[in-house]
């Protein structure tokens, strides 16, 4: 275990969290907010930390290996949300840490579940960290890191793999810092071409922003009451458009700007997800259409929603606690099924549910023919056992960490399904969930302790369970003998 | 540089390592997923799972834009095919294995011209080359040679009780000016270029830069040479030992080559006639004992295992056998071999892999680095280079002395006009010359940044 270049490596995380805590400081200056102060100070003190871990931590080796990068990436999601949640505190905008906590991994883990029950009354510079969290949080620090740093570790791939959602990671380019820069640029590009699309729409310049980090990361973090309700359609239909974007894979965006049309094409993922999110407009449109006066109106609630919810970001233009139960049923399985493998977006990952499909016809013709021999393919290639192995058992402990979150809070004194759609929307990283936490109301009922477990949760479900429970799994650090 | 290597077996690993250490771009090709699975870990490299000469593999791996196409496959005639594949989709430039002894005659020019290779790389030759520079002077463990032989840098281990052990630099440079000069010093695994005031201790192991036909000369009066190599003893009749043979008998040395397979040990009876072939189990102490291994000048152990070779190497060099040479593949028994006392290990996979970072720094040449040679020496922990002086250099006509090198670098010799000059402080470097120059954790690319 190469216990210094975990501390370096998150020691690195710290300082880059101080230079991204210097934007809301900015935003600050524009608006002449006196709250801004908090950031300034919070980004002196996660330098501090910063470089007191590279001080005294430094590597004798830089070699890592599939542990390291599990400890490193669960230690630098902790401790990013640790220092990210100090600013609320000391602004005044959320006066208990446990909250400001609760708030920031939401951010950061793009869920948009918030406990705040007047968002409007934030200072702007509160509203600006808590999306760009998203923003941040969307294609991950250590990516970032990783783009940014030269050479931050032999074998970096252990971190990459670590952080980044999906049943394999496949690289873009021979060199991971080359892959990491592909994929923010490409994720860059995408925010900014939202944000004039938002800006040309009438949107004011700071909502713009704001909510192209929002989208962008899927987070869902709003800056208004009811959420893109009160937004013009044009808005509206902008946002849903590219919800829908940002849960694609990344890596299809890669090869349509090498013009391989042909792979993207073949992509059985994207042809899923897109089959599954038409299928789901149109059934929750048939079914609310006698709630809207014209079907225009319908359609685009319906598209708004469900790609809210597919895409794991949380925006709502309508509260859909009042739907008919068909509507709240399909939502409901939507909040599963997530994005693709390689977005922004969190939840099972589409590419997961086709290789479980898979997998399920392979096993029934097995049943019925036990000399069968069948290969499941994924993108026009033979998937290993490995990878099918690991995708059932993710899955299998995927349900396991829901109903474990399903059932620390049933302590609370609310109804089954508010409880339920409250870890199934925190750890799928949607954010707001059914009935007591529909997207009309906050976490802010919910005790210490739950806010706790459903900060977990997030933070489970954001690095896909196994690099935060083997990372902090005090096992790993012992010494091997 | 953008690299496609297919294949990714012992040597495919070790190309990978070296090139991509060197800061390429580097794409690998393997049939085997669990092979490209390893690899993609290990390295940072991209992984495909296909064989290199199915056109759309390469074409996926971006043969049409890569530099160098690489094929080390086990099968020569694949290796050959992929590279034509990779050339025809537009690859710059290519790489091909081939060892097999029947492509390697005279059909081999005929060939690469027409698959268009660039280069074929035969381990199993380079090797015997290695291999028999070293029996030259069986008191050095490697040789490599500058400019066509101008140039030598020779490394060796002080034995007990040298001469040399307690000198110093300057004492040294006094006893025989101008003819040789130590550049690099490996003691107790840790790498020192050292100055003036460095004192030699026994067991070290110096690497010394001078002209060829000093060397020998050098070597008497430092008691460090031993008598001419005049019989070989070879274990494993291996393409490794058909070319050595060769080389060896070439030069008039008495061979004596030892297989255990009876067929392998008549086709190589045939192929030599001036070859003593003996029939026989290489792990037979008494058989090595019969056949003269304590009347030997030297011992090549090349058979198949590292672990055999490292053992019998062992059990020669207990026989006190002057000059053992072990081959060995795996990098992490090299440490092993050398407590073991046997001094000089040869690595055909090492040697591939040197030769082909050297062809992709010469290919780099074109795009900015300068570097006309290049060899890892002290097992890789320092490397020499060969720089052509540009007529830009900023400190030409300065004395050495006046110019301010960064740490762990040395000026180990110039080529003036085709002769050499082992350089002392008061020397300058001039455009046109060529310059040596020795650099321990530096990667250079060109003459300029050797300069504080």
């Amino acid at each position: 275990m190469n216990r210094r270049m975990i501390f370096y490596t998150v020691g690195y995380i710290a300082i880059a969290e101080a230079a991204l805590l210097l934007l809301p400081a900015l935003v600050a200056l524009i608006y002449l907010e006196k709250s801004g102060f908090a950031f300034l100070i919070t980004a002196a003190l996660a330098f501090g930390v910063g470089m007191i871990l590279r001080v005294f931590a430094k590597p004798k080796s830089r070699l890592i290996y599939a542990r390291e990068g599990f400890a490193i990436v669960a230690y630098a999601w902790l401790l990013m949300s640790a220092i990210g949640a100090i600013p609320f505190v000391l602004g005044g905008a959320i006066p208990s840490y446990i909250d400001a906590f609760f708030e920031t991994v939401s951010g950061f883990t793009t869920t948009g579940a918030s406990i705040l029950t007047d968002v409007e009354a934030l200072d702007r510079c509160m509203l600006f960290w808590r999306s760009f969290t998203h923003w941040i949080g969307g294609m991950g620090v250590l990516v970032l890191v990783t783009a940014v740093v030269p050479n931050i570790a032999d074998r970096s791939l252990n971190i990459l793999k670590a952080e980044m959602p999906g049943p394999t990671v496949g690289k873009l380019v021979p060199r991971s810092r080359d892959t990491a820069k592909i994929l923010y640029c490409i994720y860059f590009v995408m925010t900014a071409i939202l944000t004039l699309l938002l800006i040309a729409g009438g949107m004011p310049i700071f909502d713009s922003i704001v909510h192209a980090f929002g989208t962008a990361g899927t987070g869902g973090f709003g800056i208004k009451a009811d959420s893109i309700a009160s937004y013009s359609p044009y808005l509206q239909w902008v946002i849903t458009v590219f919800m829908f974007l940002f849960a694609i894979n990344f890596n299809l965006y890669y090869l349509l700007l090498l013009r391989k049309f042909r792979s993207v094409f073949k992509s059985d993922e994207l042809w899923f997800f897109t089959a599954l999110v038409l299928f789901c407009i149109g059934a929750i449109t048939l079914n609310i259409l006698p709630m809207f006066d014209t079907l225009s109106e319908a359609i685009r609630t319906s598209a708004f929603q469900v790609c809210s919810i597919v895409s794991t970001t949380g925006y709502a233009t309508a509260d859909f606690n009042l739907w008919p139960g068909l509507s709240k049923a399909l939502l409901l399985l939507l909040m599963f099924v997530g994005g693709c493998a390689g977005s922004t977006g969190g939840g099972l990952k589409a590419a997961r549910v086709v290789i479980l499909i898979k997998s399920i016809g392979k096993e029934l013709k097995r049943l019925l023919h036990p000399r069968s021999v069948r290969t499941v393919k994924s993108e026009g290639k033979k998937l290993d056992d490995e990878t099918l192995n690991g995708v059932t058992s993710y899955f299998a402990v995927y349900i396991i960490c829901i109903m474990a979150v399903f059932i620390l809070l049933s302590f609370e004194p609310f109804d089954l399904e508010t409880n339920f759609s409250a870890s199934v929307a925190c750890f799928n990283n949607i954010g707001p969930g059914l009935a007591g936490v529909g997207p009309a109301s906050s976490f802010a009922e919910y005790s210490g302790f739950s806010k706790i477990v459903l900060s977990f949760a997030m933070l489970l479900g954001r690095l896909e369970v196994f690099p935060l429970l083997l990372g902090l799994n005090p096992l790993i650090w012992k010494k091997q003998k | 540089m953008k690299i496609i290597i297919v294949g990714c077996g012992k040597i495919g690993k070790s190309l990978i390592e070296s090139l991509v250490s060197e800061g390429h771009d580097v794409a690998v090709i393997d049939k085997d997923p669990s092979v490209i699975e390893d690899a993609t870990n290990t390295f940072d490299v991209i992984g495909l799972c296909g064989i290199g000469t199915d056109c759309e593999v390469l074409a996926e791996a971006g043969a049409a834009r890569a530099d160098i196409v690489i094929s080390v496959t086990g099968s020569d005639e694949l290796n050959m095919l992929s590279c034509f594949i990779a050339r025809t989709l537009g690859a710059k430039n290519t790489v091909a294995r081939i060892r097999d002894r029947e492509y390697n005659d005279k059909s081999l020019g005929f060939m690469a011209g027409h698959l268009q290779l660039s280069m074929a790389i035969n381990p199993e030759m380079a090797t015997a080359h290695n291999i028999t520079n070293i029996l030259r002077f069986p008191s050095a463990i490697n040789i490599d040679t500058f400019d066509s032989n101008k140039f030598e840098i020779v490394e060796m281990i002080l034995g007990e009780k040298s001469p040399l052990a307690g000198m110093n630099m300057i004492d040294l440079r006094k006893r025989s000016p101008g003819k040789f000069l130590i550049c690099a010093v490996l003691r107790k695994n840790e790498i020192i270029i050292p100055d003036g005031r460095f004192v030699l201790e026994d067991g070290d192991r110096i690497a010394l830069t001078a002209a060829p036909n000093e060397i020998g000369k050098l070597l008497r009066s430092f008691d460090l040479i031993t008598r001419k190599t005049k019989s070989v003893m070879i274990l494993g009749a291996s393409r490794i030992a058909y070319y050595l043979s060769s080389n060896l008998l070439a030069a008039g040395t008495k061979v004596t080559v030892i297989d255990k397979d009876e067929a392998r040990c008549a086709e190589f009876a045939e192929s030599l006639p001036g070859v003593t072939v003996i029939h026989g189990d290489g792990a037979n102490q008494d058989m090595l004992v019969e056949e003269g291994l304590g009347q030997t000048d030297a011992f090549v152990s090349l058979t198949g295992y590292d672990e055999n070779n490292i053992l019998i190497s062992y059990f020669a060099t207990s026989q006190n056998v002057p000059k053992v040479i072990s081959k060995v593949n795996r990098p992490e028994f090299y440490p092993i071999a050398g407590k073991l006392g046997i001094d000089t290990i040869i690595s055909p996979i090492q040697t591939v892999a040197d030769e082909m970072v050297r062809y992709a720094r010469a290919l780099q040449n074109s795009v900015g680095s300068n570097v006309e040679k290049l060899y890892k020496i002290m097992d890789g922990k320092a490397e020499a280079l060969e720089f052509n002086v540009r007529p830009d250099f900023k400190h030409a006509g300065k004395a050495l002395k006046e110019i301010k090198f960064k740490h762990n670098i040395l000026i180990a010799g110039i080529l003036r006009n085709r002769k050499p000059i082992v350089p002392s402080g008061n020397d300058v470097i001039l455009p046109g010359d060529k310059v040596i120059v020795i650099a321990a954790n530096h990667r250079l690319y060109d003459l300029s940044d050797i300069i504080e």
